[in-house]
């Protein structure tokens, strides 16, 4: 009744190309709390044996579409599949699927062994004894099997809660938040160990996180959400290179954006008219098509920051490189790896640029004038619609 | 518990040195706090006790005075004369203790996890009896029990009475005055008593535990067995011994509801205080109820083994 794949075909990596029968599924999935949207028609496939990252700032509808997928919401709309079987409408305990929750929710008058024989024993599951010492083995929680869940630090509860749920072999596990409660340290030492179990046990993983860092570290593909809604999906270099929206820009990461008109399309790259009238380059498939006005977006580590010119040109572009020379240093610190400058355009934006410290450079300081220039194939465009400052304040409230 | 947090793998919250530059300096302060109980425990228990104890050992009568005279004879005599009314206590105790963790349990598990906005109103209901005496909602059963009353007229009607009568539990063609209305008593009597601690168990219990069982392949009936069961033991406890031990030593609702021969033995040790005035059996019997209380007590709670709980 529960379907279960060899482990070998789970394994096939992030694409999933080799079977499609135990692809978690999404369709129009849609969740409405009166008249409060919190998923609105969802079209998600999650390739068997991928570690995917729902990734969205809190409100955004993240934790509801897990809980529709482990069956703890009903959704008002739409389909949940895994492979052939629809479970939409499943009761949670009916579902080939576990969760890891942010609470981890251990059960406190269990032993660690006992909670992680929980959902074996349930399931009238034969070895259950070698399966759970197998998963404290792998979680490396062999010598607290004993213990209860009030006897552990933060970071071994985790493991537990990750042990408890992966025992069972689930087609699909899903961690909501799962690192939320460790601190720093723990965090990022907890990220190399979930991937490590992930590619060791080869189940499909999906991860529910606002941390942008957290989500490109692990997840083979990250599907960025706000309002209820998917902005962009794809593979987290490919996410961070081109972003498809302002709120995509600026929540993974950082971007400076740039208001310019569409001046000339060509085959190969268009150029588009700066504040200041200067032309700048970007490649034809970073330009959606169609639109004259845009945000011109480059990522604040792409940018150079060198002397100034002698004379005060506008903006412009040679040999593949975007230009602004006349610029001035409002803000300069220095961070060790880097230097952060906040640079003044001649239309007074600011914009940022993380200078690595490869040693040797100039350290500019406030007041010097500057000239920037940066890769043509590092410019994005983005439709001018969208709010420049989508996704910014949500990213820093929470961290 | 807690103390064993730090042999774990992470370092402990608060090191040794840390925690002990406070503690010298205010070392005796938990004893001070002690005082005002330890002094009351001592004054109204302990010396009551030792009375009672040299009272049960005494000899004599009322007009020329006790002494002590280590007399154990009162024990055996006391207690073969009154085994009846001794294991009766414990059977109409047990009887209402079941009872009332069966009413208790399902109306605590309501008002903890499924009144919402009602709970307030609900908890103060449970409470509200208190409001009144003991003496006079025992005293409105017998109302409520009486010939003319909605119970009887019902129990008449589905000719109930027949096999309660046939059963043993009341007498002829009433309630009243039968074993069945002091175990009705006593129950009504005690179930706040059980109420109370178990919703006290039961409102603490995380719903998140029941999410994440049910996530584990657990049915609800399942996860109820597993987690909120166990989860609500030490509320079980509790509740049980709140309502077993006093409803042993009750004397009202017996001699209110029930007939001679559904006398407990409160009624006994009252009869032999406040009647008979032969002070030394009143005595070992109140000392003999006690310990036996006191046995039955430590070996439920060392079985159920709430010591491990929480």
């Amino acid at each position: 009744m529960r379907p279960r794949r060899g482990q070998d075909s789970s394994n096939t990596g992030p694409t999933g190309v080799a079977s499609a029968s135990g692809d978690l599924v999404l369709s129009s999935l849609t969740k409405r709390f009166g008249p409060f949207t919190a998923v609105d028609g969802l079209d998600l496939t999650i390739a068997q044996g991928s570690f995917f990252a729902l990734l969205g700032p809190s409100g955004c509808g993240k934790t509801t579409t897990l809980r529709m997928i482990a069956g703890l919401e009903q959704p008002t709309v739409g389909e949940i599949r895994i492979g052939e079987h629809e479970i939409t409408y499943d009761k949670p305990y009916r579902r080939p699927v576990n969760t890891v929750f942010q609470s981890y929710a251990l059960f406190p008058h269990l032993s660690v062994r006992e909670n992680v024989a929980f959902g074996l024993k349930r399931r009238r599951s034969d070895s259950v004894a070698s399966q759970v010492a197998e998963v404290l083995e792998l979680t490396e929680l062999q010598g607290l099997a004993d213990r209860k869940p009030a006897q552990l630090s933060g970071g071994q509860q985790q493991r537990v809660a990750l042990a408890r749920a992966i025992v069972n072999k689930p087609a699909v596990l899903l961690l909501d938040e799962p690192l939320g409660a460790l601190d720093l340290k723990l965090r990022r030492q907890m990220q190399v160990e979930l991937k490590r179990i992930q590619t060791e046990v080869g189940l499909t993983f999906v991860h529910v996180t606002h941390d942008q860092e957290e989500a490109m570290t692990m997840a083979d593909t990250i599907a960025v959400m706000n309002a209820g809604r998917i902005e962009q999906l794809g593979a987290p270099a490919e996410l961070y290179e081109l972003p498809a929206t302002t709120f995509a820009a600026n929540f993974l990461g950082q971007s400076n954006l740039i208001r310019a008109t569409v001046a000339q399309r060509q085959p190969d790259a268009a150029t588009v008219a700066l504040p200041d009238g200067g032309l700048v380059a970007v490649p034809s498939g970073r330009l959606p098509a169609g639109i004259a006005e845009v945000w011109v977006g480059v990522r604040p580590e792409k940018i150079s920051v060198h002397e100034a010119a002698d004379r005060a040109d506008p903006a412009g572009h040679t040999a593949g490189r975007n230009r602004i020379p006349a610029a001035v240093v409002t803000d300069a610190s220095f961070m060790g790896v880097s230097t952060q400058y906040l640079v003044r355009t001649p239309w007074q934006q600011e914009l940022m640029v993380f200078e690595q410290n490869r040693g040797g450079a100039t350290i500019f300081r406030p007041g010097d004038r500057v000239s920037l220039s940066f890769a043509t194939e590092h410019t994005f465009a983005l439709d001018a619609g969208q709010d420049a400052e989508a996704g910014i304040e949500l990213d820093e409230a929470l961290g | 518990m807690s103390s064993a947090a730090g042999l774990g793998g992470g370092p402990p919250a608060g090191s040794p040195a840390a925690a002990a530059r406070p503690g010298r300096r205010f070392a005796g302060v938990p004893y001070f706090l002690l005082l005002p109980g330890l002094l009351w425990l001592g004054v109204f228990f302990v010396v009551p006790m030792l009375f009672l104890l040299s009272q049960s050992l005494q000899t004599g009568t009322l007009e020329t005075g006790y002494r002590l005279t280590f007399h154990f004879a009162t024990y055996t005599d006391a207690l073969s004369q009154f085994s009846r009314q001794f294991l009766r206590s414990f059977e109409y105790a047990f009887l209402a203790t079941l009872l009332a963790l069966l009413i208790g349990y399902p109306l605590a598990y309501a008002i903890a996890l499924k009144a919402g906005r009602w709970k307030p109103v609900l908890l103060v209901m449970v409470v509200a009896p208190f409001f009144t005496s003991f003496l006079l909602r025992t005293l409105a059963w017998q109302t409520i029990l009486n010939s003319d009353g909605l119970v009887m007229r019902f129990f008449r009607g589905t000719h109930l009475i027949s096999l309660t009568s046939a059963l043993g539990w009341t007498n002829g063609n009433q309630l009243l005055s039968s074993p069945l209305a002091v175990v009705t008593g006593l129950t009504y009597n005690f179930l706040p008593f059980m109420v109370l601690p178990l919703f006290a168990s039961l409102d603490r219990l995380d719903p998140r535990l029941l999410e994440a069982a049910g996530d584990l392949y657990a049915t609800p009936l399942t996860a109820f067995r597993r987690v909120t069961l166990p989860m609500s033991m030490p509320g079980v406890v509790a509740g049980t011994l709140l309502t077993f031990i006093p409803a042993a030593g009750d004397f009202i609702n017996s001699q209110l509801l029930g007939n001679p021969k559904t006398a407990m033995i409160g009624q006994v040790i009252e009869g032999y205080f406040l009647r008979i005035n032969d002070y030394p059996t009143a005595a070992a019997l109140s000392f003999a109820l006690m310990v036996t209380i006191l046995v039955l007590v430590s070996v439920y709670v060392r079985r159920s083994g709430t010591e491990e709980l929480v």
